[in-house]
């Protein structure tokens, strides 16, 4: 067993919406210098996991640790996940559509001065740079100034994969950053990803893709319906088996909606 | 280059909506210099409107804030008349001016802190709650003056009184620079500050807002104390204008503040909208009356012609909308 500390630990959550339970019974951890790829099928209760573990939302009941250290679920929130280094690329409304490039980029994390006041002219550079420099936009026509809403879907993700790059966090969510992404940008995420191993940091990454997680993660947790079903070490099982699993999984759905 | 020719204001962007409403302005302006030259070639008009724009323009510069942020207040209207008559109670019974300022705004962000609670905690639909507000403050300030009017003419001789409504220079209504000075302030707050940012997110998605890390409860209830205690400034501003505080000030404010901030181009959608749009909103409003009145039409006209002016102006927005996507 991997005996290093872990970087958080979710233990025993649930989670309902109303009369939705969305997680039950989850034990979760990502381990220093881990790459977790969370695997499992729409609906399963991925975005709801890590949507607690970035603070969007507190769990309905359970218990979190971060670096060991007990969480309260109450006090905890989007700030507080990134005051301790977790950084959300979100699925879906990730940025805000009608604001610029610059904006989304800083929101949350201005820089300001002591007063509250942004540094508009260094947020706007920075963009620039995180543009050319991270996420290698060519930049037909698009600037910083340049809103959201006329971004395609994959340069909406580039912006928000470079704005999780540049903040360079401990640990780096990402939530299917690839689904809009053409093949050779989705060879630039997975590039990123082993960056973020080579350098250190941890990585919980969720994507329908088997091949692409299996090329990256060194741990595989699957989950259904609201519970983990099964968590893999990379040297545990191969890719078909994986693929296998997956499917398996799938099928048993699908065969007990048929009854 | 790319960068360049973003910088270029193409229809479509967004200060070309506020180039819209200047224009819609201008055009005003120009007919009411012909349908009434005598009134509107003469500098004393343009006095009048800066002695009585800035009460709605205050209260509509907080409006603006609200409305981006995807909310509405109804109950500015009445928080106003409730304040002003602190302001005028506490005057007339303590004779300080500073005194009945000072609580007067406190009321405002109080009404404003009451509001942001019930939105941004218990999660009543705003304009339900402030309707609530509304009714609840006007009748308040209604029943604690048993309906009567408050003269204080003893404010007159008052450094207050000069400083918020006295004439520079004998001419110009410091009124009105009290109210162009907020408007550049929070123009700067809206645009530079993280407060503004998050007022502009929420606005456009709160959900997105809040996965962001903006504080979204805080910054509603923030947003309502804003314009509490903006609408208690404005009642201030009134009351030293007119000497006077009469229980049934508020409701004719509504609809010419809310209508000043839709001329002004901000979104009903939320996200977005600018303080120069509202502050010339303002005066295409409050110039309407006066234009319609010196064009020798008849005031019956006043209401059908703000209702063309602000049919145009939002339907050039939408239009300008519809373009940019
Ligand atoms: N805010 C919400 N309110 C109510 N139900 C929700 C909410 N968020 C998620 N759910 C429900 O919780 C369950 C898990 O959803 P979740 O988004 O976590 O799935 P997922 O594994 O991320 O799926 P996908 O692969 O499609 O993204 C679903 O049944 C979903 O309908
Ligand atoms: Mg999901």
């Amino acid at each position: 067993m991997n005996n290093s500390k872990n970087l958080v630990e979710m233990k025993n959550i649930h989670m309902c919406f109303g009369k939705v339970v969305a997680l039950k019974n989850v034990d979760f951890k990502v381990g220093e210098n881990e790459i977790v790829g969370l695997i499992g099928d729409n609906g399963a209760g991925k975005s709801t996991l890590i949507k607690i573990l970035s603070g969007v939302f507190p769990p309905t009941s359970g218990e979190m640790y971060i670096r060991g250290k007990k969480i309260s679920n109450r006090g905890y929130s989007v700030r507080k996940a990134h005051e301790y280094e977790i950084e959300t690329v979100y699925q879906e409304k990730a940025l805000g559509e009608k604001q610029s490039l610059w904006r989304n980029i800083f929101i949350g994390r201005q820089i300001s001065n002591f007063f509250g006041f942004i540094n508009v002219k260094k947020e706007k550079e920075e963009t620039e740079r995180i543009m050319k420099e991270l996420i290698g936009f060519r930049g037909v026509g698009v600037s910083a100034d340049s809103r959201v809403g006329k971004l395609s879907g994959g340069e909406r993700q580039g912006i928000a994969i470079g704005r999780a790059m540049y903040f360079n966090a401990n640990l780096i969510i990402l939530d299917e950053p690839t689904a809009a992404l053409s093949t050779k940008e989705v060879t630039k995420v997975l590039n990123f990803i082993r960056k973020i191993k080579e350098s250190g940091r941890s990585c919980i990454y969720i994507t329908h893709h088997i091949s692409d997680t299996y090329s990256v993660s060194d741990r595989f947790v699957f989950i259904d319906r609201g519970e983990i079903i099964g968590e893999y070490r990379k040297n545990e099982i191969s890719m078909e088996e994986l693929t296998e699993k997956l499917l398996m999984v799938s099928a048993r759905d699908s065969g007990k909606g048929d009854n | 280059m790319n960068i360049k020719n973003n910088k270029i204001s193409l229809p479509g962007s967004r200060s070309f909506r506020t180039y819209a409403v200047v224009l819609v302005y201008i055009v005003l302006m120009g007919i009411f210099m012909i349908t009434a030259p005598r009134a509107f070639l003469d500098y004393k008009i343009y006095m009048a409107f800066l002695s009585t724009v800035p009460i709605s323009l205050v209260m509509a510069l907080g409006l603006t804030f609200v409305i981006i942020a995807g909310e509405i207040d109804l109950s500015f209207c009445s928080v106003m008349a409730f304040s002003g008559f602190i302001f005028t109670y506490i005057f007339i019974n303590t004779g300080s001016t500073i005194l009945a300022f000072i609580a007067s705004l406190a009321a405002g962000a109080v009404a404003g802190f009451i509001n942001g609670i019930i939105v941004a905690k218990v999660k009543v639909p705003s304009i339900i709650a402030t309707l609530g507000t509304q009714f609840f403050w006007a009748g308040l300030a209604v029943v604690l003056s048993s309906g009567r009017s408050l003269i204080i003419n003893e404010i007159r001789p008052s450094l207050l009184y000069k400083i918020f409504v006295g004439r520079i220079g004998g001419i110009v209504p410091a009124q009105a620079i009290w109210a162009f000075g907020i408007a550049i302030i929070l123009s700067f707050i809206l645009n530079k500050h993280r407060f503004g940012e998050s007022v502009m997110f929420i606005g456009d998605n709160r959900e997105t807002a809040r996965m962001m890390g903006v504080n979204v409860d805080k910054t509603l209830i923030q947003i309502f104390m804003l314009s509490g205690v903006l609408a208690a400034f404005s009642s201030v501003l009134l009351a030293c204008e007119m000497v006077t505080w009469w229980s049934t000030q508020g409701p004719g404010y509504l609809l010419i503040t809310i209508a000043a901030v839709f001329i002004g181009g901000t979104s009903i959608y939320g996200g977005e909208g600018t303080i120069f749009g509202t502050v010339v909103g303002a005066f295409i409003i409050g110039s309407i009356t006066a234009g319609i009145v010196a064009s020798g039409v008849g005031g019956f006209w006043t209401q059908l012609v703000v209702g063309l002016v602000l049919l145009s102006a939002v339907f050039i927005n939408t239009f300008i909308s519809k373009r940019r996507t």
